[in-house]
């Protein structure tokens, strides 16, 4: 069936790179260098996907942007078939809410497969996460620690355009199944004057801010949360540190305790739901190897235990803002 | 790992009538015998977890694999009673034993046991046990042939009644037909899933009709008779190789064992076990050799003996390997080390 075409890709603007243009700029990368790869997700073809992160991609090259069916299990099964012999396809989800229905294939088939049978499955799945006003529940949702509790997978959280790109490359490059949630609020409201030459390598949290006063361990959109809420307290005199996780897993340990140590006191700050989850994680992970070094008790701030809210009034007071989180930081404080 | 150990492969085809039928018989045969062997070594206690026989389906699985060959690049997706089916693709008689009895020797090292082994470089995936979900793995395995610009290769996924319910299914074989892969599907229906009986499992008329709303040529066989399956999987195969598209191949038999060895399989009809899709391949397919004058009762008891024989040394020799050793265990989820997390210590 004959579908409109769409442009070619104008070349990349400088000053003003957004986050969703960094993704798209990194997939273009790994197609023109690495005859490997492959993108294969709903609309991703000649439409170039819900969000645009493959706009131009399927006419720049051609056979190598495929669009799937709605087959989200397929997709990630046909991607792992596709991997052991030889490729390294990313999927794209079109939503993040939507890979549930590819879970089997992800936490049973790939993930247990390098541990099975000695030979890793070198695929990308791209998760755009987390919510927008009006998004709703099935098109909101952050599944990092759904991801990160099966072994077997790596999860990537970039919270800045220049981590969108290196990391993206990053999580092609490695030879194991990588799920890189890609946060959708950010995707248009983050800019970045260039794409990065180097960055961290990944499994590294970076700190986003310097402070003396209290560690709040963020990622992806919450990072931004945080720091918003770190510059209000600082014109009071309160300087916190914000520790961007970058990779729900592996999980930075060292860098979180390094700053434990300097600020004594520990708020973890995550959009997934409360129960259990990342935050969780880091707060056991401090109390169990830190616990000497903390002056009160380490809290965690989630969004709300109920689905995610439609309405921008119910979904704002849903998920931690910079306004809950200085909330939560002034309590902590004044243990 | 060393050449040995993977699949065997560039054995002599067999190229007659008479030629692919004595060969389809020893597979049958090697099969059937060794998951006795392994009955009864899960029955003395010396295999742990559960032992999983395709009694009855040996025909409809050997017959499949015997078309493909590794060193072409076909692959293969077999599923729990697929034994035969293995062995014919080429899969080393050692494998089986030592997953089953744990051999660090064997290609899952005490990872994953009986059925779930495989060697997905050399052609033939592992499976996991979500029923269909290996299908879209071939049909991935396909497509990297179709970007790297192999052609006349061929992938085989294999599924029973019960796995055509999954949700998995649907999606791996809508995708297959919208590519139009070079699929080979073989749905062996042996009328139960675990305890399920066919009409609490589906509600059309033949799963074969189901070809039709997904677009694919549908073939039909008797999984009893071993002539009729060889000439169906020949057809079908040929098809898929020469670019016609996915092919789905239904077979008809009986299981005739329970689901595992754990289960005696008391609610199959006992009308059903003499009604002619109750009648075993095996047997079917000795008298078969014997009208054709292909082989003596003589040589039939031969050919048992000399299988036996093999299969107690190959027993014999995984017995005396060493079993998997937790304090010795890399316990690594990700071949990128440095990105494992640790376990934590205490």
């Amino acid at each position: 069936m004959s579908t409109v075409k769409a442009k070619q890709r104008p070349a990349p603007r400088s000053g003003d790179i957004t986050y969703i243009e960094a993704i798209q700029a990194a997939q273009a990368k790994v197609l023109e260098e690495d005859e490997r790869v492959f993108i294969y997700g709903q609309d991703v073809g000649n439409f170039g996907g819900a969000f645009k992160a493959t706009k131009y991609l399927a006419d720049e090259f051609p056979g190598r942007v495929l669009d799937s069916p709605i087959s989200e299990d397929a997709s990630v099964g046909m991607a792992i078939g596709a991997a052991i012999n030889g490729m390294r396809p990313i999927i794209e989800m079109q939503f993040a809410d939507f890979s549930s229905v590819a879970m089997n294939q992800i936490v049973n088939q790939a993930a247990t497969h390098y541990y099975r049978t000695g030979v890793p499955i070198p695929i990308t799945i791209r998760l755009p996460s987390g919510g927008n006003e009006g998004s709703g529940p099935f098109h909101s949702q952050s599944l990092e620690s759904l991801y990160a509790h099966f072994p077997g997978l790596v999860v990537m959280m970039p919270a800045t355009v220049e981590d969108a790109y290196s990391m993206f490359l990053e999580a092609v490059a490695i030879d194991d199944p990588v799920i890189f949630c890609e946060h959708k609020f950010l995707y248009y409201h983050l800019k970045a004057p260039a794409l990065p030459e180097k960055s961290l390598p990944v499994g590294k949290a970076r700190i986003a801010r310097a402070g003396t006063h209290i560690t709040v361990v963020a990622s992806s959109a919450m990072v931004h949360e945080a720091l918003k809420a770190a510059r209000t307290l600082a014109d009071e005199g309160y300087q916190a540190e914000v520790v961007d996780l970058r990779t729900a897993k592996p999980i930075d340990t060292d860098t979180i305790l390094a700053s434990v140590a300097r600020t004594g006191r520990l708020l973890c700050v995550a959009e997934s739901f409360p129960w259990g989850g990342i935050n969780a994680e880091v707060v056991s992970r401090v109390v169990a190897e830190g616990f000497h070094l903390l002056d009160a008790p380490p809290q965690r701030l989630n969004c709300k235990d109920t689905p995610i809210p439609y309405h921008p009034n119910l979904w704002a007071a849903h998920r931690p803002t910079a306004s809950s989180i200085e909330s939560a930081i002034r309590r902590i404080l004044r243990f | 790992m060393s050449a040995a150990n993977t699949i065997q492969m560039g054995s002599t085809t067999p190229t007659t009538e008479e030629e692919q039928f004595i060969s389809g018989y020893q597979w049958m045969l090697l099969a059937r015998l060794l998951e006795d062997k392994l009955t009864s070594l899960y029955r003395a206690g010396k295999i742990v977890g559960g032992v999983y026989v395709g009694k009855g389906q040996e025909a409809f699985s050997a017959a499949l694999a015997m078309q493909l060959s590794p060193k072409q690049g076909d692959v293969y997706g077999p599923l729990i009673r697929d034994q035969a089916g293995r062995l014919a693709f080429g899969e080393n008689l050692m494998d089986s034993i030592r997953t089953y009895l744990g051999s660090v020797e064997g290609p899952m090292r005490g990872r994953d046991g009986n059925i779930h082994r495989g060697r997905p470089r050399d052609g033939m995936t592992a499976m996991i046990s979500h029923l269909g979900a290996g299908i879209s793995v071939i049909n991935g395995m396909l497509m990297a042939n179709r970007f790297q610009g192999k052609t006349g290769v061929v992938g085989a996924a294999c599924i029973g009644d019960g796995g055509t319910s999954t949700g998995s299914f649907h999606e791996a074989m809508n995708q297959a037909a919208v590519e139009k892969l070079p699929l080979v599907v073989a749905i062996a229906n042996n009328l139960f899933a675990y305890s399920t009986p066919n009409d609490r499992q589906f509600a059309c008329k033949d799963l074969v009709d189901r070809a039709i709303g997904y677009g694919i040529a549908g073939h039909h066989c008797d999984g009893t008779r071993l002539e009729d399956c060889l000439s169906t999987f020949e057809e079908a195969v040929a098809k898929a190789r020469s670019g016609e598209g996915p092919q789905m191949v239904v077979g008809h038999m009986l299981r005739l064992s329970g689901h595992g060895q754990h289960d005696d399989g008391w609610y199959v009809p006992e009308s059903l076990k003499v009604s002619s899709v109750g009648q075993d391949c095996i047997d079917n397919a000795s008298k078969y050799l014997l009208k054709r004058e292909w082989a003596t009762e003589d040589e039939l008891a031969a050919w048992e003996k000399k299988t036996r024989a093999r299969i107690d040394r190959a027993v014999s020799k995984v017995s005396k390997e060493p079993k998997p050793d937790g304090a010795r265990e890399n316990w690594y989820a990700l071949s990128t080390k440095h990105l494992c997390e640790g376990t934590p210590e205490v």
